[in-house]
């Protein structure tokens, strides 16, 4: 399990005292077809962008809740990480982005069949967000609007 | 990443989560996360291990297919 006692103390106190955000009620939506007849939207909250893309504002109190959107046809060794936390070691994921936004590992299985198919565009955000209001009421709901147009049916969430 | 991953439940798109740190996955309580036995970094376990990457997304992927779970489902890895 990933552990406290990887971080320092300052970091492990604000994880122990932060005020996290319980879901109450917890909204459940069952898989209603098949995997193989699925479309995966991939989120990365490893900030990640694109060699086009501006990297996250690691200035912005409470963290940068914009979000990009990464291309499904991306070229994985141009992504660029740019995740702001100094709590954790980023080489593994700057070696090989595909360990927090696998979309090489993604292709693989849907050529294999495991999914139906991936979608146009994917995600990436910003972790470590200690403010995510403006995140979750004003970035992620015309976000979600476009996925249910691109008849996303399934996501999945990477940490970094 | 679990706030965002409720929302996107409740406009009905499936969702699990890779998770590191299971103290604060049983807080925010995300509708299913797969809690992983590594360092924050290393989210698929090792760089250029595309057979490791593979264990744990298969194993993310079998959450979204087990109809047995009940939100908030919060499932440990096994290596």
């Amino acid at each position: 399990m990933g552990e406290l006692s990887e971080f320092s103390l300052n970091y492990r106190l604000f994880l122990k005292t932060y005020r996290w955000r319980r879901i109450e009620p917890v909204p459940w939506t069952p898989l209603k077809k098949p995997l193989r007849d699925c479309r995966l939207v991939l989120v990365s909250s490893a900030g990640i962008v694109a060699s086009h893309q501006e990297p996250f504002d690691s200035a912005i109190l409470g963290g940068d809740p914009s979000i990009r959107e990464i291309p499904v046809d991306t070229d994985v060794p141009t992504l660029k990480e740019t995740h702001r936390s100094k709590a954790f070691d980023h080489a593994g994921i700057r070696q090989d982005p595909n360990l927090a936004f696998p979309i090489d590992r993604l292709r693989e299985l849907t050529d294999a069949g495991r999914i139906g198919s991936l979608n146009h565009r994917h995600l990436s955000l910003m972790g470590s967000i200690t403010a995510p209001g403006r995140l979750i009421k004003r970035e992620v709901p015309p976000v979600i609007s476009r996925l249910v147009a691109d008849g996303v049916d399934i996501a999945l969430f990477i940490p970094a | 990443m679990g706030l965002v991953a409720a929302e996107f439940e409740r406009q009905e798109i499936s969702t699990v989560a890779i998770q590191l740190l299971r103290l604060v996955t049983e807080k925010v309580r995300p509708p299913r996360a797969l809690c992983v036995p590594f360092r924050h970094g290393y989210p698929l376990d090792s760089p250029n291990d595309p057979q490791k990457q593979h264990k744990v997304l298969a194993a993310a992927l079998g959450l979204l297919e087990n109809q047995e779970l009940k939100p908030p489902a919060i499932v440990d890895f096994k290596k």
